[in-house]
């Protein structure tokens, strides 16, 4: 009965030649090796209407497979225990079947760029800007002399402004690639050049290599964009070490609370970044199985929880481990330590020894460039969330009545009693609302890092280093502290290497200790031995 | 590699001993296979380093440089994490610079959002997704040891596996559990492996295992797209470095020696 219908079909296909060529350009690409497969797609590409784009559109996404029984190519969509197949050509439906009983057409990076640049010239008259785009950038990418004509046609008609310069810097990388006169080329050059983006770089290169007038045009384009993005970079280190001090800050600023105003020094400060890193994670489970629609808001949701948490293991901390040991910093170290210990281990046990993956909501994905500067989201979104939990706190301890109270208690704890101040529940729940701080912390780390049970070690370390240095008691301090290591660090890494970079700014740490004992903001005055 | 054209290379590594040598030796033959100094960049970083701005966007101007540009990592554990998520953001994709991975699993992959690293490779001796009966039946039986149908296979299992077998082997072979009496017994035991062929152990104390490189997928897992055509013996010294080129090992008797100079006769190195 099949063999039937596959006659039945041939002869249909006989009938109209160009199906069939279109037809045998499918085949091939289930019957290929991969080694030959990018002839295929050029074949393929090259055959007229809608079909091919659809073909390697869904050779691009893994959903163009082999049907094993007669090997015949088909797109899949997943079911529930399989797979609804489609005709690649006539778009007709092909039936059900389990995934064991197709194979996917495997492609490699080669065959994804084949895919897209082949894509490019269909894709230029697409009616979606953002399709039109991407197919304008593949152009870039690939220099594909071939494709100028689509995008002369395209750019004639072209009305949204960002695709236009898009399709305008195609235009001047296929040109440099053509066969046109050497004016052309020139003009192609100048209007790379004068972007003076990193992106237009390897398509200057090209051009730049042997003699002639396009070639010594290139190459003056290449150092002039070159000598600008060295100043570009500059900008961009101060903008890796304010990201890096806003980690730091974000690290810091509750310890800041509890060592730096209390005087407590606790190791397991690490810990409780890590526990407000684990809420996030669970709330993301919980959304993920139950309310996917809500996932860019889970950090939002993430945040008091993990605030709460924090802070809860905080309070316990302080009422069992901290409070017995008032005044005695060398046993709280110890104990505090053996507490984070206790922390790491249940972590371990309960969500195992592995990563979990957070994800990063969509509004903190990818990237943005400003002038010639790639800003990511996440650390944009992450240096704004520090500079907020910082101010928050700074309003909280000079602007409310509990953070009247925190500091009298913290200053002088036997006149804050005397005159009526519950100073054991003060200090417990000054305790919490860092611990608590913590616990936003890792919120916000949980994006950029690894959510494991270790994730809060480097931390506790880097946190009492930016503590010191900015001087203990004082929040201002923190913040330049964190700020100026950060950039310092990020000054650093390009010419030392992101290892003897870290040791040369303990070692200005170490330095600057000795010369100022207490920090950069030190407290003066009547406090100072408090 | 090869029909990706790659010209240019960033070696980036964790700092310790194996990316260390790992980068050595890759140097020499890249050197060795005519790529010039000012196209090999290499870097190190701290263990858990989390910071990749400065690194990822170092490559990325790098890679601009009109060759083909590719990076071979030897970053460990978890530092991998924040490095695939930088790459992603600053918008790096496997088409433009593919990221070669020697020490990035599956276990890797569970911790992380894998639809950016589409397209990334890794070299290994076994994937999960390596299609025999034999792989099928150990997917099985390990996913029902901790009664969890999402856990995943890795290289380092199978290594254990084929360890395990060969000791047991070895073992029957010399009749006793003593160390001394196995060792000599185990060179030259062969036992399958989950790949469909069979592992022998070498006179270098090496195994013989088919290579492969996988690329990653968006479930976390690879898709292999080259292998060796047989199995690939380990080689103990590197053969592009001037200090360990006449080195060999050879732990039959009478020879039994780990790090035998073939230029001077004598045991002890170089």
């Amino acid at each position: 009965m099949r063999r039937l219908i596959a006659t039945l079909v041939l002869i249909v296909l006989m009938i109209v030649p160009a199906r069939a060529d279109l037809q045998s350009a499918v085949d091939a690409l289930g019957s290929a090796k991969m080694d030959a497969l990018e002839a295929v797609i050029k074949t393929l590409a090259g055959e007229p209407g809608p079909v091919p784009a659809t073909v390697l559109g869904a050779l691009a996404d893994g959903k163009l497979y082999v049907r094993k029984s007669d090997q015949k190519v088909v797109i899949v969509a997943e079911e529930a225990g399989g797979f609804a197949l489609t005709d690649p050509v006539t778009g007709a439906s092909a039936g059900t079947v389990a995934a064991g009983e197709v194979s996917k057409i495997r492609i490699n990076n080669a065959l994804r760029r084949a895919i897209k640049a082949a894509a490019g010239g269909s894709a230029l008259a697409s009616p979606d800007p953002a399709k039109r785009l991407e197919a304008a950038q593949a152009v870039l990418k690939s220099r594909d002399a071939s494709a100028l004509p689509a995008i002369d046609a395209a750019l004639a008609q072209e009305t949204d402004a960002k695709v236009k310069a898009a399709l305008q810097l195609a235009q001047a990388a296929a040109l440099l690639g053509s066969d046109r006169p050497d004016t052309e080329k020139i003009a192609a050059i100048s209007t790379l050049a004068a972007t003076g983006s990193r992106d237009v770089l390897p398509v200057l290169a090209g051009a730049a290599e042997g003699q002639g007038d396009v070639a010594l045009a290139a190459r003056t384009a290449i150092s002039g964009i070159e000598t600008s993005l060295a100043f570009w970079n500059m900008g961009q280190n101060i903008w890796f070490g304010i990201s890096l001090g806003s980690v730091l800050l974000l690290a810091a600023v509750g310890l800041a609370i509890t060592f730096g105003v209390m005087g407590v020094i606790n190791m397991a400060h690490g810990e409780l970044v890590m526990l407000g890193g684990y809420s996030t994670f669970v709330v993301q489970e919980v959304i993920r199985n139950h309310a996917p629609g809500l996932f860019d808001a889970s950090l939002f949701i993430a945040l008091p929880i993990a605030f709460l948490v924090a802070a809860m293991a905080g309070l316990v901390i302080e009422r069992l481990v901290i409070r017995p040991l008032y005044g005695r910093p060398l046993e709280t170290l110890l104990a505090t330590w053996g507490v984070s210990l206790i922390l790491q281990q249940t972590i371990r046990m309960i969500f195992g020894p592995t990563n979990r993956e957070v994800g990063n909501p969509s509004w903190a994905s990818g990237a943005f460039e400003l002038g010639q500067l790639s800003i990511t989201y996440n650390r944009l979104w992450l240096v704004i969330f520090s500079l907020i939990v910082f101010f928050a706190l700074y309003a909280v301890l000079n602007k409310t009545w509990f953070g009247l109270q925190m500091r009298a208690v913290t200053q002088n704890r036997r006149m804050a009693s005397a005159i009526g101040i519950k100073t054991p529940w003060i200090g417990a729940l000054t305790f919490a609302v860092g611990s608590g701080i913590a616990g936003i912390a890792g919120v916000g780390l949980s994006q950029i890092d690894n959510v494991s049970p270790d994730l809060g070690q480097s931390y506790s370390i880097d946190s009492f280093m930016v503590v010191v240095f900015g001087g203990v008691g004082n929040i201002w301090g923190t913040l330049v502290a964190a700020m100026t290591l950060g950039i310092i660090n990020k000054l650093l890494e390009p010419f030392a290497g992101a290892v003897l970079g870290k040791i040369l700014v303990l070692v200005f740490i170490i330095l600057f200790i000795q010369k100022r004992p207490r920090g950069l903001f030190a407290l003066k005055g009547r406090f100072v031995e408090a | 590699m090869a029909n990706e054209k790659v010209e240019r290379w960033v070696l980036a590594g964790t700092d310790y001993v194996y990316p260390r040598t790992t980068n050595k030796i890759l140097e020499a033959y890249l050197k060795a296979k005519g790529v010039a100094a000012e196209d090999i960049m290499i870097n190190y970083t701290p263990f858990g380093h989390s910071d990749w701005q400065t690194i990822v966007s170092d490559i990325k101007k790098f890679g601009s440089a009109g060759k083909k540009t590719a990076v071979v990592s030897t970053i460990n554990g978890d530092a991998n994490v924040p490095f695939y998520k930088e790459l992603a953001n600053q918008g790096i994709a496997a088409e433009d610079i593919p990221v070669v991975a020697f020490s990035v699993g599956e276990e890797e992959l569970a911790g992380l959002d894998t639809g950016p690293l589409v397209g990334h490779l890794a070299a290994w001796n076994y994937f999960q997704s390596v299609d025999t009966p034999e792989n099928a039946a150990f997917i099985k039986t390990w996913r029902a040891f901790p009664k969890n149908d999402k856990r995943v296979t890795h290289d380092p299992m199978e290594a254990h596996v084929i360890g395990f077998n060969m000791w047991v082997k070895a073992v029957e072979k010399a009749g006793t559990t003593d160390p001394d009496a196995v060792i000599d017994a185990i060179i030259g035991v062969s036992v399958p492996n989950l790949s469909g062929g069979f592992s022998a152990m070498m006179p270098n104390h090496h195994i013989t295992k088919p290579v492969l490189i996988g690329e990653v997928q968006e479930n976390g897992q690879f898709d292999i797209v080259w292998s060796t055509p047989g199995l690939v013996v380990g080689d103990e010294w590197s053969d592009y470095l001037p200090e360990s080129k006449d080195l060999i090992a050879d732990w039959r008797a009478p020879m039994s020696c780990g790090n035998f100079n073939v230029a001077t006769g004598k045991c002890g190195g170089a």
